[in-house]
């Protein structure tokens, strides 16, 4: 099947975009926090955004998760709200204001979660048109096996939804979970070309990755994170009124 | 709009079968305040006495949304497009949740808007209305939408009647359309209307003078539907 091309509006803001994505235990999340600090290191501002976590959508998606309301067409929509609201409250400004905005995870993981919960494609890259393009967007590329090496073995308890048990893949939960990962992290490797990926091989080690990272950051944003991102006033010196 | 009734609009919701849907879907669109929840409490008593049974639904009613959306509207901070996602979510979570399984089981249903004002709302506070359409692709096409519609002078002279003042989201102060909540009211609702306009040439509706009397409203609304009814 030909899917539509994702068309997200473009950022034509001085700030700047970079994203992370990859399946629970990729080890993108450690990666984006390296990177902030990083960032910050070097005097830049940083703004950081997280999927799922809008303090006014909150409410509804956990009566949601909690009596297992879902369906596939209203956890995709529920999620594109708490998207919409980081993107209108947080991500939108924050970019016009000249800062990075690093977010982890965006649109592709709807792209991944929502299709393998049977959701349209296209129906769900139309939906989420009015996400800013990332400047860079990072794919934490592992084996299966490695990531539920990594989640099976340092937490108890897996969570209904996150689990995909609404899919009836399995009624054991870590089987369960074990496949929709697995369907996910194909969701994810197909559309890699499309979106522009760069694509970070995770089963390295953590300073490995970082290294690549920010070889990759430098190279893509260089002249502009020194030219356009808004900056932390100097130490000692007076702010002007 | 070339679709048959009970059909998808363009997508189809996935884990849900719509083969075999006896009942009857109808929608009442207009501006706020102009006597829509009236005439769906009139319809309802007189198709019930008419021998079918009926369910009756309406925006930001569905049980994932009601209260997160209540909250949100509360504060001064939700967004444009955070508003239309949640209510698209409302939507949605209701269709498959209310609608669907009452036309299944051979309802009459009686929607209190539908899913155009969700989309004539977020146009009217400049977003792609074309996108939002897109997203509602999972709609089914209603039997018939009535669009009830008035000057908004009417509609003024109603809400200052009865409530006394004009209501924040409803004026589109989030926008705004004018300095002061009657101004903004004024514009913020002939914008709607002239969407609902666009949008009821595309998709069929069936335009209702609204300035009648409630009675008068009632007989042209009883008149069209008797023979849906009777198919």
């Amino acid at each position: 099947m030909v899917r539509a091309v994702v068309q997200f509006r473009p950022n034509n803001f001085p700030g700047k975009l970079i994203i992370v994505e990859g399946i629970d235990g990729s080890g993108k999340s450690t990666q984006l926090a390296l990177l902030r600090q990083w960032l910050i290191s070097r005097g830049l501002i940083v703004s950081f955004s997280e999927w799922n976590s809008s303090s006014m959508v909150r409410a509804s998606t956990k009566q949601g998760k909690k009596k297992q309301m879902f369906t596939p067409t209203t956890f995709s929509l529920i999620h594109a709200t708490d998207f919409a609201d980081r993107l209108e409250r947080n991500i939108l400004p924050m970019l016009g204001a000249g800062a990075v905005v690093c977010a982890d995870r965006y649109a592709f993981t709807a792209f991944a979660r929502d299709v393998a919960r049977g959701v349209s494609p296209d129906w769900v890259r139309n939906l989420y048109r009015m996400a800013v393009k990332p400047d860079i967007a990072f794919y934490f590329r592992v084996p299966l096996e490695v990531a539920l090496k990594r989640i099976l073995g340092g937490r108890a308890s897996l969570k209904y939804y996150e689990a995909g048990m609404d899919l009836h893949l399995s009624s054991d939960i870590q089987e369960s979970f074990a496949l929709f990962q697995g369907r996910i992290r194909k969701e994810y490797e197909s559309m890699a070309e499309e979106m522009g990926f760069d694509i970070i091989d995770a089963t390295g080690t953590i300073q490995e990755q970082q290294k690549r990272v920010r070889e990759i950051v430098a190279r893509k944003l260089g002249d502009s994170l020194n030219r356009d991102i808004l900056r932390l006033p100097v130490a000692g010196t007076p702010p002007t009124q | 709009m070339n679709r048959s009734p009970l059909e998808y609009l363009s997508d189809p919701l996935p884990g849900v079968d719509i083969g075999n849907l006896p009942g009857k879907l109808i929608a009442i669109e207009g501006p706020d305040s102009v006597g829509r929840s009236t005439q769906v409490q009139r319809l309802r008593d007189w198709i019930e006495a008419h021998g079918h049974a009926v369910v009756h639904t309406g925006m930001a009613r569905s049980a994932l949304t009601k209260e997160g959306i209540r909250r949100a509207k509360s504060g001064h901070t939700l967004g444009p497009l955070t508003m239309a996602l949640f209510y698209m979510a409302d939507f949605a979570d209701r269709l498959e949740n209310v609608v669907i399984p009452a036309l299944r089981a051979g309802f009459v249903v009686l929607t209190d808007r539908y899913f155009y004002s969700v989309v004539a709302r977020a146009a009217a506070r400049h977003q792609d209305g074309e996108w939002l359409e897109r997203v509602a692709g999972f709609a089914l096409v209603p039997h018939a939408t009535f669009y009830l519609r008035a000057p908004v002078k009417e509609v003024v002279a109603r809400v200052v009647c009865s409530q006394q003042q004009f209501d924040y989201w409803e004026s589109g102060m989030d926008v705004p359309y004018g300095a002061n909540r009657y101004e903004s009211f004024v514009g913020y609702q002939e914008r709607l209307m002239e969407i609902l306009d666009g949008m009821g040439q595309r998709f069929g509706f069936i335009v209702v003078d609204a300035t009648p009397s409630p009675e008068v409203i009632f007989g042209q609304l009883r008149a069209k539907i008797e023979s849906l009814l009777d198919d």
